[in-house]
């Protein structure tokens, strides 16, 4: 049985595809057999920072549909060979994912993969509550400010009582925040949300701290998932993160703003 | 509470029971231009609280007459403020055959309290004894209330996350997690909250104004007791972000320091 884990926030532009691809990715580094499924039906970002937009044949839509095997739309990764993307559909909307249809999904992917992370849309409408309601866990994205912590308030709720788990009265999901784009300098501003208060405020365990970063944003752009520019803070944080998530103990790092140089400190007094 | 007729036929829907809080207009006179003047006064301290809500009207302290009451103007005036008259609580076969012919919902009136029951409980609270030994004399609903308050208390461990609403239709409601932004919970009783409050809490939803909220951190969107609320602009200066109890003393939501109760 494969693990099922949902990356989501409830806010838009958290880095929720960001994650998925650097966590899928990294599952698939370590010798996990990984499916990575783009829950954004109607606007398709994954297959951009998985950089595989140009071999996109059939989508999940077409699966669903019966109008393609998962075989047929199922992408290999070309840089990691135990990862595969399922592509959303741009063509369609939301309300083609049904229930049925994504459970049986889900179900073939079990029989062959380790992980399913799901990438899930914003809000907290029908597209996001599809690609929640199948997990095993899930990834909160969060950003350190109100309106994003608050929005992953919501969606731990909707995991709370309106996943599979929830309405089967199983254990419940597995909660893990993710706090990305943390810039610690803004933070001691005070110009932003500290890690602390991010954890007080939603009271789940802390999965990583991802520190903003340049790093992200270019390896978007080139379609590289950010865990693989291993010499990155960002990409260092993602790989903790994952190592976290498989039950790995390791120290959180990049919370603090940048190490002072030597004399700065001798001059400062440390 | 589902109403399961439901025998395997595939039905159009379901009936579920609602439990929601509702704002009153509780009406003592009808004159249209004061109420249109005092609507827009109210909606003017909390523009988003009213918008596109419904409300009932309470015909329970009405002491004008029949002849003036129009509801079709109500709810004329309600509608141009965004506000959606719903339906008529209490009232006499009168008011109620007029609200009828305006297509409101009858509710019926709360508990009937007689005026000098509202007096006593009012000074009762004014000289801090509460309810705590239950009273020789109190008359009428206060004293009845507490021993099935007892039984109908409803404990809550698990953090109330924003969206979520929890309801005590009875008694008190206790919490021992956060209530977080958005969030709202209700309760016939009082409502204790071992943790900070940070979204709605309204407790006397029945209309029971000796009910209270204990909360360890105050810093709510909004509280109300018996439905007089405070929202949280109006809270920010008196025992904000500390363990504070709130409670009502001549129609005014008091808040008081647990350290100095």
């Amino acid at each position: 049985m494969a693990r099922i884990i949902v990356v989501t926030s409830g806010k838009g532009g958290v880095g929720k595809t960001t994650t998925s691809a650097s966590i899928s990715t990294g599952l698939a580094k370590r010798g996990h057999k990984t499916v990575v499924i783009d829950f954004d039906v109607g606007l398709r970002n994954l297959d951009l920072i998985m950089n595989c937009e140009r071999r996109v044949v059939y989508d999940f839509v077409n699966v669903i549909q019966g109008e393609a095997t998962l075989n047929q739309a199922l992408i290999r990764d070309k840089r990691v060979d135990t990862l595969y993307i399922l592509p959303a559909s741009q063509t369609r909307e939301k309300e083609a994912l049904t229930k049925e249809g994504v459970e049986r999904v889900i179900n073939e992917l079990s029989e062959t993969f380790d992980y399913i992370v799901c990438d899930s849309p914003a809000g907290i409408e029908h597209g996001a509550q599809m690609a929640l309601y199948y997990a095993d866990e899930a990834v909160v994205v969060t950003n350190p400010e109100v309106s994003s912590v608050r929005d992953s308030d919501r969606i731990l709720g909707i995991l709370q009582s309106k996943s599979r788990r929830a309405e089967m009265g199983q254990d419940p999901v597995r909660e893990h925040l993710l706090l990305t784009r943390y810039n610690p300098a803004r933070v001691e501003k005070g110009e932003m949300l500290s890690v602390g208060d991010v954890e007080e405020i939603l009271a789940i365990p802390l999965l990583g701290v991802i520190p903003e970063s340049q790093v992200v944003l270019n390896a978007s752009n080139q379609g590289v998932p950010v865990i693989l520019e291993e010499e990155s803070d960002a990409g260092q944080a993602y790989d903790d993160a994952v190592a976290r998530l498989l039950g790995e103990e390791r120290e959180h790092r990049f919370m603090t703003s940048q190490k002072k140089g030597f004399f700065s400190r001798m001059f400062k007094g440390g | 509470m589902t109403d399961t007729a439901t025998t395997g036929v595939k039905q159009g829907f379901q009936l579920k029971s609602a439990n929601l809080s509702m704002t009153a207009i509780e009406l003592y006179f009808f004159e249209k231009d004061d109420f249109e003047a005092t609507l827009r006064d109210k909606i003017s301290q909390a523009p988003g609280f009213f918008k596109d809500i419904p409300v009932i009207i309470s015909m329970e302290k009405y002491e004008g007459l029949d002849s003036e009451l129009d509801f079709f103007s109500i709810i004329g005036t309600c509608r141009r403020h965004s506000i959606h008259v719903v339906g008529v609580r209490g009232g006499n076969d009168d008011q109620r055959r007029l609200a009828r012919g305006a297509s409101l919902a009858l509710i019926p009136g709360s508990q009937p309290r007689g005026r000098s029951g509202d007096q006593e409980a009012a000074s009762g609270a004014n000289q801090e004894e509460a309810q705590e030994p239950p009273s020789e004399t109190t008359p009428g609903a206060p004293a009845a209330a507490p021993s099935s308050v007892a039984t109908a208390t409803r404990i809550i461990s698990q953090t109330v996350r924003s969206g979520q609403q929890i309801y005590a239709p009875e008694g008190d409601l206790v919490i021992l997690a956060p209530v977080q932004a958005g969030a709202e919970v209700l309760a016939a009783g009082n409502i204790h909250v071992y943790g900070p409050l940070r979204g709605r809490a309204l407790a006397g939803i029945h209309g029971e104004e000796s009910a209270r909220v204990f909360c360890q951190s105050l810093e709510a969107e909004l509280v109300s007791i018996a439905g007089h609320y405070k929202i949280s602009e109006d809270l920010q200066d008196n025992g904000w972000k500390s363990a504070v109890q709130i409670q009502l003393r001549d129609d005014l939501l008091v808040v008081t320091p647990l350290d100095k109760a």
